[in-house]
């Protein structure tokens, strides 16, 4: 896969279809990956990677990428067509201005499980089917592919390109994963069990706003958590409530425009399972509003510049579930 | 100062009242000398949907024990259709406080019109009798925010 695209990427640069292309960078180790741009096949041929560590997603770039001369290349896994789907809709990026080649992907894997199995120094992976062979400086270990797997890759929702100019490989399908279990399991909870579940996690929050960093969907150009005047600008939480606000504003501002990528839980230092916030937004507008992807398409509204004169009354919350 | 052991619970309420409608129900509950709760203050906007997610979550930050969101009837908003994102986003907002385990019953959304000051004592009345039973807000408070 990284041959092809190494080759579509010089191809689109010679023939000046595109100037610079975005994709990922080596890093010092095997497994620290960082996005990066690259404006000549000298610099593609040097550091350009795809591989079973490449999973950031690359459209929050686009923002300001697509916005600069001259056209960009994008490589998107499925799961980031959506972002940029979404971005298109919301005019963030400029559509006209980016080449996007769709990649498949099979899953990527998260190092901090690999780490967790005690395994250090490592060199590199090797993917064979559903077995991993992993060679570090102290030998080689094998384990199942499916237990060191992403999370975001775990619950993956959707193997489609939504948008995309041209295709490497096959074009997958949507697949029902089963990414709402965790939600209900929480819904079924009583209140005291889940206000101790979060406390648990949300009081882990050193507020790095790695998570709202790493979002496509948090592009404004002022964030609310930016303002001098809030008194939570850039500062650790000084309470259980600010780590309460700060959660449930980020996910609130997200909510009916998360496509679901996954990235806020993977980059948090913390482990914080962000994406059941908001999944749970997405689960509710399902349920209540219809069945909604954000980023599946570039011309429906969004559910909350929505409405209709037909909406559950908001004490439909206080009817249902667990008390 | 001498502090009262015996003294019963008092919620403190907050209530978001749109200025069309709300905030002129109440205001006729008031000219027909119906009784509702002291503990309940109000704060007017001009529309329900002014009411920004954050205004909900430092309300409790700053000590609300309740808070209602009053506005037009859907269908009867002064701007059209401002009440109809509110209810979206409330009904949205409400249900992901009541995933993080804040009682769900500390919140609320009534449609409220000019006419049915009645209908707002009646409301401001029954609410704060149901967050009087639930007891002081604990789960969302900020502790530096306690009054001593």
């Amino acid at each position: 896969m990284q041959e092809a695209m190494i080759s579509k990427a010089k191809q689109l640069l010679a023939d000046g279809t595109v100037t610079r292309v975005i994709g990922w960078k080596k890093g010092e180790f095997a497994y620290d990956i960082t996005p990066a741009i690259f404006e000549s096949s000298e610099e593609i041929d040097r550091d350009f990677v795809y591989d079973d560590f490449t999973s950031t997603n690359v459209s929050k770039y686009l923002v300001k990428e697509s916005k600069k001369e001259g056209k960009i290349l994008a490589f998107l896994k499925p799961c980031d067509t959506y972002s940029l789907n979404q971005l298109t809709k919301e005019h963030r990026v400029d559509r006209d201005n980016i080449y996007v080649v769709g990649i498949p992907s099979d899953g990527k894997l998260d190092i901090e499980k690999i780490k967790a199995k005690g395994i250090t120094g490592i060199t590199g992976v090797e993917r064979d089917g559903e077995t991993l062979k992993i060679s570090t400086v102290y030998g080689d270990e094998t384990m199942s592919v499916a237990d060191v797997m992403s999370n975001k890759c775990i619950s993956c929702k959707s193997k489609k390109h939504v948008t995309y100019d041209e295709l490497i490989g096959e074009d997958g399908e949507v697949i029902t994963s089963d990414r709402f279990d965790m939600v209900e399991k929480l819904e079924n909870m009583t209140s005291e069990e889940r206000y101790n579940f979060w406390r648990g996690e949300l009081s882990k929050c050193i507020r790095c706003n790695a998570c709202r960093n790493v979002c496509p969907a948090c592009t404004c150009e002022n964030c609310v958590f930016n303002n001098p005047d809030s008194g939570v600008e850039n500062k650790a939480a000084a309470d259980s409530f600010e780590e309460n606000m700060f959660h449930i504003i980020r996910a609130f501002h997200v909510a009916g425009r998360c496509t679901d990528c996954g990235e806020c839980s993977r980059v948090c230092p913390q482990n914080i399972p962000l994406h059941l916030l908001n999944r749970k937004f997405i689960k509710d507008i399902n349920s209540l509003y219809g069945e909604y992807q954000a980023g599946a398409d570039t011309t429906t509204k969004a559910p909350l510049n929505d409405y209709t004169t037909e909406d559950c009354e908001a004490s439909i919350v206080h009817e249902r579930g667990v008390e | 100062m001498q502090v009262n052991d015996n003294k019963e619970f008092q919620p403190l309420i907050v209530a978001f009242c749109c200025n069309w409608c709300s905030y002129a129900g109440a205001d006729l509950s008031g000219t027909n000398r119906l009784n509702y709760p002291t503990n309940v203050k109000i704060i007017r906007v001009p529309c329900s949907c002014r009411v920004n997610p954050m205004f909900i979550l430092r309300a409790f930050q700053r000590g609300a024990d309740g808070v209602i969101l009053c506005g037009c009837h859907p269908g009867d908003c002064h701007y059209t259709s401002g009440n109809y994102f509110t209810r979206r986003r409330m009904t949205l907002l409400f249900s992901m406080l009541d995933f993080l385990g804040i009682e769900r019953d500390r919140t609320r959304v009534e449609w409220v019109s000019a006419a049915e000051g009645a209908k707002f004592a009646a409301t401001m009345n029954e609410f704060t009798e149901a967050v009087k039973k639930l007891g002081p807000n604990r789960r969302l408070e900020d502790l530096r925010c306690r009054k001593q």
